[in-house]
C-alpha cells in the first residue's frame, strides 16, 4: 500500500492504493485553502503541511492523524513581527511578509526539519515541526539585496540534505541559484559554476555568471552516491558529481523535446538514473505537442529515453509543477507519481515502463509526495 | 472598548465571535486582538503590522484601515475580502 499526499489549490488529499490495483481518496483536509506541500516524516509518522489561506496567509500545520485535527505550528514569521506596533512602520531592514511556504524536508538529526518559502527564507525546526526559527545566516546574506524573484516568486523551493551528515546542506532559490553550507546552515556560499544562463543575452552571461540570478527549478541528490546531484534548471538539465561545486550540462542535444521543466526525480537505488518531465517553456509550460511523457536516463544523463505507456498520447496539454513528482522504493520496482494542474495524478510501479491514472478530477495539483 | 466581530475560522480559533478589545485605532485593536489570542497571531496582520491584503475591516459599517480611529463601543468587523479563486 502506497500513501500519496497531494497538495492542491483546494486542500490536501490523501490517496491510498498501489499502481496495479488503483488508488482512492482516504482523507481530505484544509478545504478551500492552498496546500503548497505536504509530507509525512518517516522518522515519527507525523504529517506536516504548508497551507496558504488566501485571506490569512501561510503557515505550517502538523498532525499524527490526517483524518483528525491539525495543530498550527509556531514561528514561521519573518523579522518584524516581534516589533509589531500599531500603526506599524516598516522596521529597518524589513524585507516583506511571508508569502508562501514551498517545501518541508526532514533533516539528518532527530527532530530536525527544514522549510523554505517566499521571499527566500529558510526555517528550521528542532522539535519535529511544532516550532520553527528563521535561519539568519541565509536571511542576512549580504547578497540578498541582489536577489530577484522568478515567475513563482522569490521561492526557496529545494532543500537537500546529505545522508548521515547534518552539517552539509544544499538549497535552491528561484531566480537566485544554488547555495551550499558545510556548517549546518551557519554560513552559505553560492555555487553555480557551469550553469549557462541562456535566458540572458550571450554577451551578458560572462559578466553576470557570479551574480545570484540563476533560475534553478529543482535539485535531487542520488543517496547511494551523495556527491551526485541532478538539476532541472529553467532551460537546461545539469548534473554535479562534486556535491554541487560544479555543474555539467546533460540535457542539450540528447533528443529531449524541451530542456524546460519543473521537477526532477532520481532512483534512490541507482545514482545513474534520473527522470524529468519536459514542458514547452518558458512561455507555454505545457507537455510538448499534447503528449505526456516522462524522460528517463540510465546513464547519468548521457542519453534520455521517453517513457509513456499508459500516459495520454494526444490532446493533453498538462503542466506539472516542481513539487508534483516523487518516487517510492527503487530499482526495477521504483514507483513514480506526478500530478498536473489539470487535476490528474499518474503513477508507475515499474520504474516508468507502464503508467496508470491514480487520481482524477482533483483541484490543480501543487505537490505530490509519497509517504 | 471596541467590540470586535469575527467570522470563521478566526472566531473558532479565538473561542467566540465577539471580543471586547482596547485600542484607539484599528491597528491598535488588531494588535491587541492577536496578542490576546495567540492562535491567530499573524492571521489578520502581516509581519509589518499591516492588514493582510485580502482581509477587510469595517468600523461601524464603514471600511477602515490601520489608522482609523476607534472609540467607545465601536463595532469592528474583521471579514475575508470578496476575492479569491
Amino acid at each position: 500500500m502506497t500513501e500519496l499526499l497531494v497538495g492542491t489549490k483546494k486542500g490536501l488529499f490523501r490517496l491510498e492504493g498501489d499502481p496495479s490495483s488503483g488508488f482512492e481518496i482516504t482523507a481530505r483536509a484544509f478545504a478551500g485553502q492552498s496546500v503548497e506541500y505536504a509530507m509525512r516524516d518517516a522518522r515519527t509518522g507525523r504529517y506536516l503541511a504548508s497551507v496558504t489561506s488566501w485571506f490569512y496567509g501561510p503557515r505550517i500545520w502538523v498532525t499524527d492523524d490526517p483524518t483528525g485535527e491539525w495543530e498550527q505550528a509556531k514561528g514561521t514569521l519573518l523579522p518584524g513581527d516581534e516589533e509589531l506596533v500599531a500603526p506599524a512602520e516598516p522596521p529597518d531592514g524589513y524585507q516583506g511578509a511571508l508569502n508562501r511556504l514551498w517545501v518541508i524536508v526532514p533533516g539528518e538529526e532527530d527532530g530536525v526539519l527544514y522549510a523554505g518559502g517566499d521571499p527566500g527564507p529558510l526555517f528550521e525546526s528542532r522539535d519535529g515541526g511544532l516550532t520553527w526559527s528563521l535561519n539568519r545566516g541565509l536571511w542576512d546574506h549580504p547578497t540578498r539585496p541582489e536577489w530577484n524573484p522568478g515567475a513563482g516568486g522569490l521561492c526557496l523551493h529545494t532543500i537537500v540534505t546529505w545522508p548521515g551528515d547534518p552539517s552539509k546542506l544544499l538549497l535552491a532559490i528561484s531566480a537566485v541559484g544554488v547555495w551550499l553550507s558545510d556548517d549546518a546552515g551557519a554560513t552559505w556560499r553560492h555555487s553555480n559554476e557551469g550553469i549557462v544562463l541562456r535566458y540572458l543575452p550571450e554577451e551578458a552571461r560572462a559578466a553576470t555568471a557570479e551574480k545570484p540570478q540563476h533560475c534553478v527549478h529543482n535539485v535531487r541528490r542520488a543517496p547511494e552516491r551523495p556527491e551526485r546531484l541532478f538539476m532541472q534548471f529553467h532551460d537546461g538539465i545539469y548534473r554535479s558529481d562534486d556535491a554541487g561545486g560544479t555543474w555539467v550540462d546533460v540535457g542539450t542535444d540528447k533528443g529531449l523535446p524541451s530542456d524546460f521543466g519543473f521537477p526532477i526525480a532520481v532512483d534512490p537505488a541507482d545514482p545513474d538514473s534520473a527522470y524529468v518531465i519536459p514542458l514547452i517553456g518558458a512561455e507555454d509550460r505545457t507537455t510538448p505537442g499534447g503528449v505526456v511523457r516522462v524522460w528517463e536516463t540510465r546513464d547519468a544523463g548521457a542519453s534520455w529515453e521517453p517513457r509513456g505507456d499508459g500516459l495520454p498520447e494526444r490532446d493533453a496539454y498538462l503542466t506539472i509543477l516542481r513539487e508534483a513528482f516523487d518516487t517510492r522504493g527503487g530499482g526495477e520496482a521504483l514507483e513514480l507519481y506526478f500530478g498536473a494542474t489539470s487535476g490528474e495524478v499518474f503513477g508507475s510501479g515499474d520504474a516508468g515502463a507502464t503508467w496508470s491514472q491514480v487520481g482524477d478530477h482533483l483541484p490543480p495539483v501543487y505537490s505530490v509526495r509519497t509517504a | 472598548m471596541a467590540q470586535v466581530m469575527l467570522r470563521a475560522p478566526l472566531s473558532e480559533l479565538c473561542g467566540g465571535r465577539t471580543h471586547a478589545i482596547p485600542g484607539a485605532t484599528v491597528g491598535e485593536v488588531l494588535v491587541a486582538l492577536e496578542r490576546d489570542h495567540p492562535p491567530i497571531a499573524g492571521w489578520v496582520l502581516d509581519e509589518q503590522g499591516r492588514i493582510r491584503e485580502h482581509v477587510n475591516v469595517f468600523v461601524n459599517g464603514i471600511h477602515g484601515e490601520e489608522r482609523t480611529p476607534v472609540a467607545g463601543d465601536d463595532r469592528v468587523h474583521v471579514l475575508p475580502a470578496i476575492t479569491g479563486g
